[in-house]
């Protein structure tokens, strides 16, 4: 490993230049790798939102960046619990191995969980189908509803800078007005690490801690920390079928249509969401360090290759961005 | 993509509008691999609807729709590559708009700023604007990167004045580190291969000297500083008795049995024990960890404290000389009423005067401005409702910066540095 490597020259250093003034027992190198420094932010971050709001809620969904962000939340307020509660905007057309992920995890760790649910909107009529069948712009209504009637002043989002281009403007601390809109020109900048989430009655803010991480480091923190993940995320033998270039699961919101042929690939999802729109890459990956592999030697970005949502214009995230999207 | 094992790299990037910039990091990315299929589809489709012969790899970065459509730009936008050595995050500031408050705040998390010059116009007036503002905002490590060698037929020449001007203004501005470096960025001269052009450079590429730049200060060195930011008392059956205090060490380091004070309070304690996110008992904590400190005594500590070592402690105060950038759109003007923000802690604050304006490009400080507008750089002071622990920005980035926030709406107005680093008084 190059880590290791990196780690000796540092003590080669720190033997030759011993710091004559200030007295210290252990010679041990005082350097974060990328992880460690991604880590310590993210905590800041969470306890930051956890000081300044009365009423936070975390996003959590059972996909790996939520995941991930309960972990470090836990982490952070170890050993006491987690002070804030999830919040799952469903749509209903869930990955069955990720709700019950989603359930245990739930269970394990005695946490509160709120579920918004995109199907009650559409069986009363506030929400109508789209005709290409996918959920996930459908979910601005009811998550705004949920902040609204649970009067939530800070939502936790997993969101990256790195999925996307309005996503790469985004701040850690981002203002939505009392419509839950992102306007551009009212975001803060953001200096040092003094997050400002001031606002007024109404209005909220979306935190978001893993801000600086890329799909990569995801992955390689999860894989470091050891943590356990719903089954989809591994190589798995599963019924597809090809749409607009990604292989979507065959089922009864939408396809296989005609002229579309169903067959089985071993695959393994990179995202998980609404499984209308998501899409499964080929993959024999059925371990992480197998899976991280094929993510480096990817030509794709993670939305890119998954995601049809983001592919039905070049401002698609942005629009449902200032719109309230998570 | 490479599989990155090494440290983090905060880096932003300065440049006037012509000079490349967008190109550069572009160019970075793309070289590095970082710039996927479907990523580099869109920019060449771009490309051919804009009548361009080749990927403009500046549209790699290009800007929102809301930002083209309503003519405002928003400040930074945080790219990131990594190499088998290190991760970076790239400030990339607009150079055209708001520049000296977008590129403030890049700088202010930046370990090392890269100031691009074209190399057919040098160090202009721009340049120093930037190298400035990097000084300023104390990032210890600036590279100039001399673009567009490919127009100045890479003559060492044409290099070599630029680089011996821009060394002695930055060091002059006292910045600490500068490292000058002949590219293009539109060929791929010196960004991440090395250039075939120019053998008379026997310096790192661009990126070769972004790997290998030591950037992390030794906590061994720097007074430790620990803002408060959370308390944990769990209050369960497993930790009755556990109470913590939860926060990121922003400079230097803490062991158990050091001897502490609590700021403002000068509550003298020690320290019983660390935890690490769920390890127990861990040796020391250090500069930019975040961990719980438990301490010997009972006494008083919340959000907002500053825990320091009993020996090399901050001065607490509630007057504050300050150099600041203005940010919001609104002016401020002695006599404003107003929220300062300092680590965990915000406070009422007055400003009680308006003392200079400081001209980036001739340094020189202009006294008594009647208000301070977005972009403006200034001397200011400020009268705090209560007792804050302040280290002067030159020591401490952290704990020497702040704040000012408006308190009707929350609006962020004023980013502050504790002390004037930089300027003379006008004369006369």
């Amino acid at each position: 490993m190059t880590k290791e490597t990196e780690l000796t020259v540092v003590d080669e250093r720190h033997a030759v230049d011993p710091a004559p003034e200030t007295p210290t027992t252990g010679n041990e190198p005082m350097r974060l790798d990328h992880l460690d420094a991604l880590e310590a932010e993210s905590v800041h971050i969470f306890r930051e939102a956890a000081a300044e709001f009365e009423r936070p809620v975390l996003l959590f969904s059972g996909g790996k960046d939520s995941i991930l962000m309960l972990h470090l939340a836990m982490k952070a307020f170890w050993p006491a619990k987690v002070p804030f509660g999830l919040l799952h905007v469903d749509t209903g057309h869930n990955f069955p191995e990720v709700l019950a992920y989603r359930d245990r995890t739930v269970a394990e760790h005695g946490l509160r969980l709120e579920v918004a649910r995109v199907q009650d909107y559409i069986d009363d009529g506030r929400l109508r189908e789209r005709p290409d069948g996918t959920r996930n712009p459908l979910q601005t209504v009811p998550l705004l509803d949920a902040i609204n009637s649970h009067r939530f002043d800070a939502v936790f989002g997993g969101g990256r800078r790195d999925e996307e281009k309005a996503r790469a403007k985004e701040r850690v601390f981002s203002l939505r007005d009392e419509f839950g809109q992102w306007d551009p020109r009212r975001q803060r900048p953001e200096l040092w690490s003094l997050y400002n989430g001031r606002h007024r009655a109404g209005e909220h803010v979306r935190v978001f801690p893993l801000s600086n991480w890329t799909e990569l480091d995801v992955w390689q923190y999860i894989d470091r920390e050891g943590i356990a993940l719903p089954e989809i995320y591994f190589a798995h033998q599963r019924e597809v079928f090809q749409r607009g270039g990604m292989w979507l699961t065959a089922g009864e919101w939408g396809g296989p249509k005609d002229g579309e042929t169903v067959q089985a690939r071993s695959v393994r999802y990179r995202t998980v969401g609404d499984m209308s729109c998501t899409g499964a890459v080929d993959s024999t990956a059925v371990s992480l360090t197998e899976v991280i592999a094929e993510i480096a030697a990817s030509t794709l970005t993670e939305r890119g290759a998954t995601r049809a949502d983001d592919k039905l214009s070049e401002a698609a995230m942005e629009d449902r961005k200032r719109e309230g999207y998570f | 993509m490479h599989t990155p094992t090494g440290s983090l790299l905060r880096l932003a990037t300065a440049g006037s509008v012509d000079d490349g910039k967008s190109t550069l990091v572009g160019r970075l990315l793309h070289d590095t691999k970082q710039v996927f299929a479907d990523q580099l589809d869109a920019v060449e489709r771009v490309s051919r609807e804009r009548g361009l012969a080749g990927a403009d790899l500046a549209l790699l970065t290009d800007g929102l729709r809301a930002e083209r459509e309503q003519g405002i730009t928003i400040d930074v936008a945080y790219r990131y590559f990594a190499t088998p050595r290190r991760r970076f995050i790239l400030a990339d500031t607009p150079g055209h708009v708001q520049y000296t408050r977008n590129m403030v705040t890049g700088a202010s998390t930046a370990q090392l700023a890269v100031v691009l010059v074209d190399a057919r116009h040098g160090v202009v007036e721009q340049t120093r604007r930037h190298v400035a503002v990097a000084a300023l905002l104390k990032v210890p490590h600036v590279v100039l990167a001399v673009n567009k060698m490919d127009l100045v037929d890479y003559q060492e020449s044409v290099f070599a004045p630029i680089a011996d001007e821009f060394a002695a203004y930055a060091q002059a501005l006292g910045v600490p580190e500068v490292t000058a470096i002949p590219i293009s960025a539109l060929a791929g001269d010196n960004v991440v291969d090395p250039s075939r052009a120019m053998d008379w450079y026997a310096g790192p590429t661009l990126l070769e000297h972004l790997e290998n730049v030591e950037v992390d200060h030794d906590p061994r060195h720097c007074a430790a500083r620990f803002p408060v930011q959370y308390v944990l008392r769990p209050q369960s059956s497993e930790f009755p008795d556990y109470r913590g205090y939860a926060g990121q060490v922003t400079a230097g380091a803490f062991r158990p049995g050091d001897e502490v004070l609590v700021l403002p309070s000068g509550k003298r304690t020690s320290i019983a024990g660390i935890d690490r996110l769920g390890e127990r008992d861990v040796d020391v904590a250090f500069a930019y960890q975040s961990v719980t400190l438990r301490l010997a005594d009972d006494v008083d500590v919340s959000r907002g404290d500053v825990i320091v070592p009993a020996d090399r402690a901050p001065e607490v105060t509630q007057d504050i000389v300050a150099t600041v950038c203005h940010i919001a759109d609104r002016p401020l003007r002695a006599g404003d009423r107003v929220l300062l923000r300092h680590g965990t802690s915000t406070v009422k604050a007055l400003v009680r005067a308006l003392d200079s304006t400081l001209n980036l490009e001739t340094l020189v400080r202009d006294p008594g401005p009647s208000a301070l507008h977005a972009n403006d750089i200034g001397q200011i002071t400020l009268r705090t409702a209560a007792q804050l622990p302040l280290d002067d920005y030159a020591d401490h980035r952290r704990t020497g910066s702040f704040l000012l926030i408006d308190d009707a709406d929350g609006a962020t107005l004023t980013a502050g540095m504790v002390g004037v680093p930089l300027g003379t008084a006008a004369e006369g």
